[in-house]
């Protein structure tokens, strides 16, 4: 079969819906379009049994009571309000946040803007392998500590904190903890009380659903959560998220987490397969190639991959036929490399040139062979062209040159 | 990123890709930028007794406007005197690539990679040459 392309190996920034989720959800956009707070007619009815029927499958999901799934647009929406939601609420209580500096940005973000409202942040920096340890959070932990927030999977590395141990201590501490598991949840399992998390923000996109619906586990027992809501209205979800529902999204979102719980084993045997095979490929055949991340402690279907030596963007241009997503300075707005990669301490050349290449449940084994050979030869071509590698091969040491600013 | 048809060509296939030896009297190496903003250039010239650049030599960590200007330089500076070769404008590189404003700073690394060869061939050969200009490349 001949191979369409471009190729998509960019997962981990969306992925494309699943046929299945597309067909549950097309009746709520017309014969079912009812307002599911309608209480006293069928139209509203019908709505409200096609939401319920979504908390149960995201719920079990993720080892959740249906109830304690809090309904937003998407995980920046549900990082916002967890994080925000807590500070508000606990401040009598204190004003000692957690956090990491390789989260995402929709976790960071929220963080300083409640450090310049007066709230106290730590920021903790990961090993070299890009891993948050229990440890970690233990000693950063105080008296006036109200929250714990630490991603489960990282976005751009894929690496898997320590999660069910940052659990237990927090637990152990009585800190409540929130997880952004955007890239975790439906890839590896997610159990929110094996893991001891107490708030996980989720989303639709990730895991073949649609855009523009997510969710926000609030746990009700051991504790009780309570949350300042950010958006006040008609005090839907509990009070904590006002605004009429978006049916159909979150039809579409329980669908997609049916399917990911009943096919994780499967799928995350083949695609782990697939992932090695290209990690393999590429480092077998290019002595300088590295994993960024703890390479056994990461998402079955992530791989970020730094090519020394050569920049990132004429990288991308090289491999133009397969989608992929470059810790490069040049695709950002900023001249700076990704910040993630800078967090594990990796020098300017190696962090300019990584990319991160996302499988999904479409992927084919062609589509990795294809890509191997692809990324060998365009990195065989770049390395001639690269004065850095040059000045390698005589012995210079790039780092200790005095560079230029420009 | 939608590049012209004349950065795609420069990039697909480089003009004049290589290295000439950095130690000959009659070559002059500039290496411009820093691995930090993701481009570092580096331009060599071959020139003869008459003042002539007889051959150029470039290899570019960069982006693809980056490799197209490098490449490009290269082109236009063979042939050409050291006083024609310094006359060399970045806009000019603009033009000629079609460059977006993002990526003007390709254009302005590749004039100060020719002016920076220029410079180290003129202080090797005990030349007279504008000091406060080239202190402003990198030395390797």
């Amino acid at each position: 079969m001949a191979l369409k392309l471009p190729i998509y190996m960019d997962h981990n920034a969306t992925t494309p819906m699943d046929p299945r989720v597309l067909e549950a959800m097309l009746p709520y956009f017309t014969e079912k379009f009812g307002n599911s707070a309608s209480r006293n007619h069928e139209f509203g009815w019908e709505a409200e049994d096609g939401v319920k029927l979504a908390r149960k499958q995201v719920g079990g999901l993720i080892g959740a009571d249906p109830k304690e799934i809090i309904w937003t647009s998407g995980s920046t929406e549900s990082n916002n309000l967890a994080i925000k939601g807590v500070a508000d609420m606990y401040k009598d209580k204190g004003r000692h946040i957690i956090t990491a500096i390789h989260e995402h940005k929709a976790t960071l973000d929220p963080c300083k803007r409640l450090a310049k409202m007066g709230y106290d942040v730590t920021w903790l920096e990961p090993a070299a392998d890009g891993i948050v340890t229990a440890k970690q959070v233990a000693e950063a932990i105080r008296e006036d500590t109200i929250l714990v927030t630490i991603m489960w999977a990282n976005n751009e590395l894929g690496t898997i904190n320590e999660l069910p141990a940052i659990g237990k201590v927090c637990k152990e501490k009585g800190v409540l903890l929130h997880t952004d598991a955007t890239q975790a949840v439906g890839k590896i399992p997610v159990d929110v009380n094996a893991a001891g998390v107490d708030l996980l923000s989720g989303s639709a996109h990730k895991i073949y659903g649609p855009k523009g619906a997510g969710f926000l586990y609030v746990r009700r027992r051991k504790p009780r959560v309570r949350l300042t809501p950010i958006i006040d209205g008609g005090g839907h979800e509990r009070g904590m998220r006002s605004g009429t529902l978006n049916v159909t999204g979150i039809v579409g979102l329980g669908k997609a987490c049916e399917l990911c719980r009943l096919e994780m084993d499967e799928e995350t045997a083949r695609l782990s397969k697939l992932r090695d095979k290209l990690d393999q490929g590429i480092l077998s055949q290019l002595e300088h190639a590295v994993i960024n991340g703890k390479a056994d402690q990461r998402l079955p279907q992530t791989t970020n991959i730094s090519f020394p030596y050569v920049e990132g963007e004429s990288m991308m241009m090289a491999i133009k036929e397969i989608a992929v997503s470059s810790g490069s300075a040049c695709t950002s707005a900023s001249l700076e490399p990704s910040y993630v990669l800078k967090a594990l301490g990796l020098g300017d050349e190696i962090a300019h040139s990584s990319i991160r290449f996302g499988l999904g449940r479409f992927t084919t084994e062609e589509e990795v062979d294809f890509t191997i050979d692809k990324v060998v030869t365009a990195v065989k071509k770049l390395l001639e062209l690269s004065p850095l590698y040059e000045m390698v091969l005589e012995g210079i040491d790039i780092n200790a040159i005095e560079w230029g600013a420009h | 990123m939608a590049y012209s048809e004349k950065v795609l060509s420069h990039y697909e296939t480089p003009r004049n890709v290589g290295s000439l030896d950095k130690n000959a009297k009659n070559v002059g190496t500039g290496i411009v930028g820093a691995p930090e903003c993701g481009d570092v250039m580096k331009l060599q010239i071959q020139v003869d007794d008459s003042g002539k650049i007889v051959d150029a030599k470039f290899k570019t960590f960069g982006c693809g406007s980056a490799i197209a200007s490098s490449s490009l330089a290269t082109e236009w500076i063979k042939g050409r005197t050291l006083d024609e070769a310094m006359a060399i404008k970045n806009t000019e590189i603009v033009q000629e690539l079609s460059l977006p404003p993002v990526k003007i700073h390709c254009s302005v690394l590749a004039e100060d990679a020719i002016k920076s060869a220029i410079h180290d061939y003129q202080e090797k050969n005990g030349l007279d040459h504008d000091h406060a200009d080239a202190s402003e490349h990198t030395k390797a």
